[in-house]
């Protein structure tokens, strides 16, 4: 055990390993919350039709749950088939976990969008807001609690699911396992999973403030109208 | 590149071994995930004990990357199948563990209360009033226990093991895409083949006032809040 230990921390004080450690960490960042930003996008364009064309809630969400179904790697290496990219491409991940996270996303925001209360609506309106300002003035901000939740499952699981790239040879952390798998070296390995879990755990501890920030009535001591809707 | 990959999709005797494969180690390890799973969540459910280690540990299992966690393992204890089951098991206790725990909260108190008031037993109202009415959150944790399984299986073939996986992994080996989409596009049916199923058998099985009772109310989650 002390052994193990000692190879970690060698590994970790060689200064080509950290330079090395500090790119994959950078470029898994962007791999994984790159997508988590085009999937709030998505979803909330998905979320305003899918509010004001009623017929089009049950498809929206049937496809989403469809797509969430596919496992990552199988999509990994299904989109350059479509799309005509070349497979060792960081892009088919960047698309791919856009999908998810929209998918997973869409359902939450156009059922948070549709339980805005009407009087809440009305007053808006008599207010002088027009539909497009109503809808980013009003109607977006009491669904930042749900789009939060949804957000943080969103950005943890694509933090783990970015790892899987490296066996279709997309950088990131997931490098880490393949490498110390090929090597016979765990502790790369668990230096890999400790990055990822801590990467998750920042992540999620900054969307916890940005909810905050975003939601200052929440924090006057009365429940939003949106208030129980929250996940 | 697609006529050759239709090629190999029309050629059963190519994949339908693998698929066999890759059924038969997702059900062993969801049997398992749910026999270790399905009690303790039961336990947490009615006693209100562990909740929040249940539900950080659930939380924090979420960003537990699979590959780390597969190929670990397999330094450890040097053979694919173990390592394969033991890694998948622990993917998939906590979907479950969530979905029990989440399904038993999910119960209205006055419910319960009514139970008890016409003389049920602790284990008559949890056998006949909470598990049927947590059918649906249950449900829906193993569902994504069983996703979570098909796409984990697949990693798995990195470490050796056989199913689906294999196609993909060899394919990248030898440069032949063809093989990975095959692969690639089974998995992808088998994955929505096996939750359509699922979904079934939950249609069959959540009671019919259960499943009234959730389709005239706000549309309370079953699949996404309890994951």
């Amino acid at each position: 055990m002390g052994d193990f230990v000692d190879t970690i921390i060698r590994f970790l004080s060689n200064p080509n390993n950290q330079d090395r450690l500090l790119r994959m960490v950078t470029q898994h960042v962007y791999l994984a919350l790159l997508p988590v930003v085009f999937g709030i996008v998505f979803a909330i364009g998905l979320g305003w039709i899918g509010t004001r064309v009623p017929g089009l809630r049950t498809p929206t969400v049937m496809v989403g749950n469809l797509l969430y179904t596919v496992p990552s790697l199988a999509l990994f290496v299904i989109l350059p088939g479509i799309i005509g990219t070349r497979i060792l491409n960081p892009i088919n991940v960047v698309i791919a976990l856009t999908i998810y996270s929209t998918a997973l996303l869409v359902r939450p925001v156009i059922d948070a969008l549709g339980s805005v209360p009407g009087d809440v609506l009305a007053s808006a309106t008599a207010m002088g807001y027009r539909p497009v300002r109503r809808f980013f003035a009003v109607e977006l901000p009491l669904a930042v609690p749900v789009l939060t939740a949804g957000t943080r499952v969103a950005s943890a699981s694509n933090i783990s699911m970015v790892s899987v790239g490296a066996l279709i040879g997309v950088g990131g952390l997931g490098v880490l396992f393949t490498d110390g798998y090929s090597r016979g070296f765990p502790g790369e390995i668990v230096i890999g999973i400790v990055l990822t879990l801590l990467l998750a755990l920042t992540v999620d501890f900054l969307l916890v403030l940005l909810r905050w920030w975003f939601t200052p009535w929440q924090r006057a001591g009365r429940s939003s109208p949106a208030g129980g809707e929250q996940v | 590149v697609i006529a050759a990959a239709v090629e190999y999709l029309l050629d059963p005797g190519f994949w339908l071994g693998r698929v066999v494969e890759h059924v038969r180690i997702t059900f062993v390890a969801l049997g398992l995930a749910i026999l270790v799973a399905f009690p303790l969540g039961l336990y947490v459910g009615e006693t209100g004990r562990g909740a929040t280690v249940l539900v950080g540990f659930t939380n924090a299992m979420r960003a537990l990357p699979t590959l780390g966690l597969v190929t670990f393992l397999y330094l450890i204890l040097r053979d694919t199948y173990v390592t394969a089951v033991l890694g998948l098991v622990v993917l998939a206790v906590p979907p479950v563990l969530a979905g029990t725990y989440s399904g038993l909260q999910a119960c209205d108190e006055g419910v319960t209360d009514a139970a008890q008031g016409v003389g049920m037993s602790r284990w008559q109202r949890l056998s006949r009033v909470k598990l049927p009415i947590a059918t649906p959150i249950l449900f829906g944790g193993i569902r994504n226990a069983l996703l979570q399984l098909v796409a984990t299986a697949t990693v798995a073939a990195y470490i050796g093991l056989g199913g689906l996986g294999r196609l993909l992994i060899d394919g990248l080996a030898v440069q032949d895409y063809p093989q990975m989409l095959t692969g690639a596009v089974l998995t992808a049916l088998l994955a929505i083949v096996l939750d359509l199923l699922f979904a079934a058998v939950q249609r069959a099985t959540v009671p019919t006032g259960v499943a009234l009772a959730a389709a005239g109310g706000t549309q309370s989650d079953t699949k996404g809040d309890n994951e």
